[in-house]
Parts: C-alpha cells; structure tokens; sequence
C-alpha cells in the first residue's frame, strides 16, 4: 500500500518536476515569475488535442493504440506540433507584452503583473472555444501492469516518467554542454555583462522562451495523457510549479526535478494520510517552510 | 421609479464594498509596491470571521456569538491584519515576486479551509442568516436600501479619509520613498521592511474588513464567492482607476464593477442559457486584456494622470521636496 502511494507520488512528481523545470528556466534568465507559465501548459495539451484529433480523424491508422499505451502515433506527432505552437504563442506573448514592458525598463513586478493578466486571458479564452468541461486524448481504457512487491502503474505512468527523467537530464546537458545553454546561463548571471562579452541577450531570451514553452507542452500533454484536459488544468498546477521551482532554488534544473518529485510524493502521502480535499494545500506548506528555513532552495546558489 | 432608487442602491452599495477593496490593495500596491494576488483570501477571511462572531449560536456549526455587527467587522479587519502581517513577516525580505507567489498560494489555502473545515465555515454550503445592517427595516426595501448604502458610503469615507490623511503624513511619504529609492530612503535611517510590512497588513486589514461588510450586506457567504476572478476584479479596479490615488481606486471600482454588471445583464439577456458559462469566460477574458493594455498604454490608469483627480499625488510631490 504504501510502496503504491510512494509510486503515484512519483508519477504526479515527474508531471510537476517537468513544469516546474520550465518556471525556473524562464524566471532564472527572464527574472520574474511567470504566473502564465501554467496557461501555456493548458495551451500545449489543447494545441495537442486539436492536432492529434485533427491527425486521427483523417488517418484512422494513426489512432490505433500503440502496444501497450493508451494512444496511437497522432499523440506523439501532435506533442511535437504543440512544441511548435506553444513555441509560436510564447513568442507571440513575449513581442506584444513581457518584450514592450522590458524595453520600458520598469520593476519587476510590472512584468508579473502583465503575466497575471495575461494568464487571466489565455485560461479564459480556452474556456471561451472549449467550455470548461474536461476530454480526455483517447477514450481507452487501461489496465494498470503489477510491476514488483503489488505495485502496479500502466504503461503511459511509467513511459511519462522515464520521459521527465530523460528530459530533465537533456536540459541540463544543453544548459551545462551547449554554447547556447552557455549563454543562457550567463544572461542569467548578468545581463549587461553577458551582452558586453557578444552574448546577443536577445536571442538568448528568445530561445529560453521557447525552452520553457517545450517543458510545458511536454508537461501539459502528459497531464492530459495521465489525467484530462481542461482549461485550468496549468493554472491548478501553478501553485505545485511555483513551490518546486523555489524549493529547488531557482535557475537549477536538477534541483526543480528532484523537487517536484518530492511535492508530488507529498501530496501522495496527504492524500493517504490526511484526506484528498487538502491535496492543494500541501504546496502552500512546503512553500512556507522552504521560505522559512532555506529562502534560497535546497540546490540554490545564492539568496534571491 | 422606486425600483430604481432601490436597484441603484443595491448596486451602489456592492460596488462601494469593492471599493473598499480596492482602497486596501491600493495601500499595498499602490502606495508601496506590494504585489498582492490574494486578495480573495483577505476579503474571505473576513467575511468569514464577521460572520462567525455575529451569527446566532448553531448547534451543528462552532461558533455563532451573537455578537454586534461592530464588533464583526472589528475583528474582521484584526484578522486581515494578522494573516498579511504573518503572509508579509515570511516573504517581504526577500525578492518581490516572492510575496506575490505566497499570497497566491495563501489564496488557494483559505479557499480550501472554507470548503473543507465543515464545522467552522458551513463547507460548501457558507453561511447563511448574517445579521444584516438595520434588518429590521428589511420590509421596506426603498428604506432599507438607502439605510444600508449610507452605511457602506460611510465606512468607505472613513477608509477614505484616514488613507488620505495617512498618505499625507510622515508616514505615507516614507512609503513613497521606500517605493521610489529603497536605498536612499534606508540610508535616511528608515527600516524599509518594517515600513512594508506595517502597509502590507494595513492593506490586508482594510480587506478583511471589506469581506465583512461585503457580507452583512448580502447577508449569505459561500465558499464560490472568494475564488481568483474576485482578486482579478479588484486588481482591474485598481488599476484602471489609477494605482496610487485614492479616488482613483473608488472610481475604478465604480466603473469596473458597472461595466461587469452591465456586461453580465447583457449576456443574460442575449446568449442562450447553454451558452451563457462561455459567454462570461469571454468576460473575464476582457478584464485580463484591460490590465494588459493599461499596463501597455497608460501605466498610471485611466484617471491617474486626470490633476483633478490625482490632487493629494501633487501634494504628496510638493511635501517632498
């Protein structure tokens, strides 16, 4: 029983650590909490479903369940079109709004503000086209695979979390490897001195926008594919993203997946031991302690 | 003819209870630069709070004194004071988008505690029955409109008025310039993070209260009430009337909250009722886009830069230099 709840917790961790690896990238070179982050993770898994509906009608072959998962080839090709399309809407965000703010050289808070307004109209425009009532990918069903000592998940859990953990790994060879991720680091550090040094800043912002929107497709789709589809499904996931993105102390991508994983086990083990209807308040919790004992996050470098 | 009047009240009296509101995210944000996006949780709390000390003991609920209607409101307003006083003492020292990530979490957290704390709150249910302003007087509905309009009008002067009177002093011109040079202002000797704090849970206290009289005047709160579109609406309040300014911030509740109703009864009355759930999505939809393009187009709101309006801002200036 518990080995089952560790096992869920880990699942819901990976989903969480995904997005939450997207916030710290943004908020580390952009240098502000983007509270629309978890709408772009409503837009993916809806770019997703338009896509992958889209495919599947004209193609039937493509819809056909793929071995031992729940959904057929048009998933992956409309995950990979949503990476495009969320790609497109950051960017499309960032020229009209956070790119004029910035210019300007206002606070910070000037530009979370904008993202609050901009996540306010993102979720309700979905709600507008799609109405708040959730779908799902596919409407297979599946049977959950006993793996070892009576833990049992289905083979879309276990794929979702082999596919954070190579994701997670990805990012942080490309931001430790890449000259791109080099850049990426260095604008982080300091903005004025990387452009000093022919850093072009902004590209680099550019390409950390589109870095980020990749993470929350690939979030979004998988808590379509895990759980369903609604228009605030980012937004719910908010508070989880924000909480891991600080607990791993922010700009550290390893630190936001293993702190993702540990807020969905802690919401697994609410859930087991306390009652469902207080999962949401476990992220509040562990905001508040990380903010009282370690402000700057279990891997951070420095205090923020 | 009556109905009017009454109608007119009714909606005037509502849309004061947002100003008061609006008055108190102006204290934080607009005379600080405290970003606040909980102020559902405030204006929950005390609406909450007021409620269980004024409603007639329950047997099946905690609570229920039976105490004045002051008194709600008093401890309304302490109990805002104290969760933005605690909220702020955890996250004002450090980055500003930190406070704003708290207070969206802090949000979450009441929401679940009024649904899920049964016996306390009434669950999904509220609570109903709170005494309301002269209830006495409910069968008249013209006499007990205007009684209770004068009452709300009131208490909005009296925030009113002693903001306008705090902006002016020693204390409000050292939130302005901790809002403007934090270092500078701390190089004079002021302890910027105390100063903070003491506006940020003055803020929270003016919401509390807020919450209360918001919810003795309905007279029925539910849990539905205090959900993220009711910060949304406060801070479009806000910031369409012009952040900083005092009746900026009434005006703009004034407007915001017509142009809400108006839009609501417009739905109503056109789209089909299947339809109607989309349609206010489209609603809110506006209001996202109208922070944006304040923010864009007019940073300082739509009244903010009006002299007439924003006179106490010259003053402010004048007292200075």
């Amino acid at each position: 029983m518990m080995a089952q709840t560790i096992m869920n917790g880990l699942i819901a961790g990976s989903m969480i650590g995904l997005g939450a690896v997207g916030i710290t990238l943004t908020y580390s070179i952009l240098r502000f909490a983007n509270f629309a982050h978890g709408d772009m993770i409503s837009w993916a898994a809806y770019f997703a479903l338009a896509v992958s509906t889209a495919l599947g009608t004209a193609l039937p072959g493509l819809a056909t369940p793929v071995g031992p998962f729940s959904f057929g080839w048009s998933l992956p090709l409309g995950l990979i079109a949503s990476i495009a399309l969320t790609g497109l809407l950051t960017l499309l965000v960032d020229w009209l709004l956070f790119g004029k703010l910035r210019q300007r050289g206002g606070a910070v808070i000037i530009l979370v503000m904008a993202g609050f307004g901009a996540a306010l109209s993102l979720r309700s425009f979905l709600e507008f086209v799609f109405s708040s009532r959730p779908t799902y990918f596919t409407d297979a069903l599946q049977i959950a695979l006993p793996l070892f000592a009576g833990v049992r998940a289905t083979a879309d859990q276990m794929l979702g979390l082999g596919i954070a953990v190579v994701l997670v790994a990805l990012v942080h060879a490309a931001l430790t490897r890449t000259a791109a991720g080099r850049a990426m680091r260095a604008v982080s550090e300091n903005q004025a001195l990387a452009g000093l040094t022919g850093v072009d800043v902004s590209q680099t912002i550019r390409l950390a926008w589109l870095f980020g929107a990749a993470l929350a497709a690939v979030a979004g789709v998988m808590a379509g594919v895990l759980v369903q589809i609604r228009p605030h499904m980012g937004h719910d996931l908010l508070l989880p993203l924000f909480a891991a993105a600080i607990l791993g102390g922010i700009g550290s991508v390893p630190g936001a997946m293993v702190a993702g994983l540990i807020i969905g086990l802690s919401e697994a083990l609410c859930v087991q031991f306390v009652g469902a209807e207080w999962r949401a308040a476990v992220s509040f919790v562990v905001l508040v302690a990380i903010l009282l004992l370690r402000p700057q996050g279990l891997f951070g470098k420095q205090i923020p | 003819m009556i109905e009017l009047v009454s109608y007119g009240a009714f909606f005037l009296t509502l849309a004061l209870t947002f100003a008061i509101m609006c008055l108190g995210l102006n204290v934080q944000w607009g005379q600080t630069g405290l970003f606040n996006v909980g102020v559902a949780g405030f204006v929950g709390i005390g609406a909450y709070v007021s409620a269980l000390v004024t409603t007639p003991d329950l047997p099946e609920r905690l609570g229920g004194f039976g105490w004045p209607i002051a008194v709600g409101w008093l401890a309304a307003a302490l109990a805002g004071a104290v969760a933005a006083a605690l909220l702020g003492a955890l996250t004002i020292r450090l980055r500003a988008d930190y406070l704003a990530i708290a207070t969206f979490g802090f949000a979450v957290v009441v929401q679940l505690c009024v649904l899920n704390l049964q016996s306390v709150t009434g669950g999904p249910f509220g609570i109903s029955f709170i005494p309301r302003p002269f209830g006495a007087l409910a069968g008249d509905p013209l006499i007990f409109g205007l009684l209770n309009l004068a009452v709300v009008a009131a208490v909005t002067l009296g925030v009113y008025a002693a903001l306008e009177h705090l902006t002016r002093s020693p204390w409000g011109r050292v939130l302005r310039a901790i809002r403007e040079d934090e270092q500078a202002a701390t190089a004079l000797g002021k302890n910027a993070i105390s100063f903070r704090l003491q506006a940020f849970a003055m803020g929270g206290a003016i919401m509390g209260l807020a919450g209360a009289v918001q919810g003795h005047f309905i007279g029925y709160i539910s849990p539905e009430a205090y959900v993220p579109i009711l910060t949304f609406q406060v801070w479009a309040m806000l910031i369409v009337g012009g952040s900083g300014n005092n009746r900026g911030a009434i005006l703009g509740a004034i407007v915001v909250w017509a142009f809400w109703a108006a839009s609501g009864a417009l739905i109503a009355a056109i789209v089909p009722p299947e339809e109607q759930a989309r349609a206010s999505a489209l609603k809110i939809v506006m209001i996202g886009l109208a922070i944006c393009l304040v923010l864009l187009l007019r940073p300082r709101g739509l009244l903010g830069e009006l002299k007439t309006v924003s006179r106490h801002v010259d003053d402010g200036k004048d007292a200075k230099t």
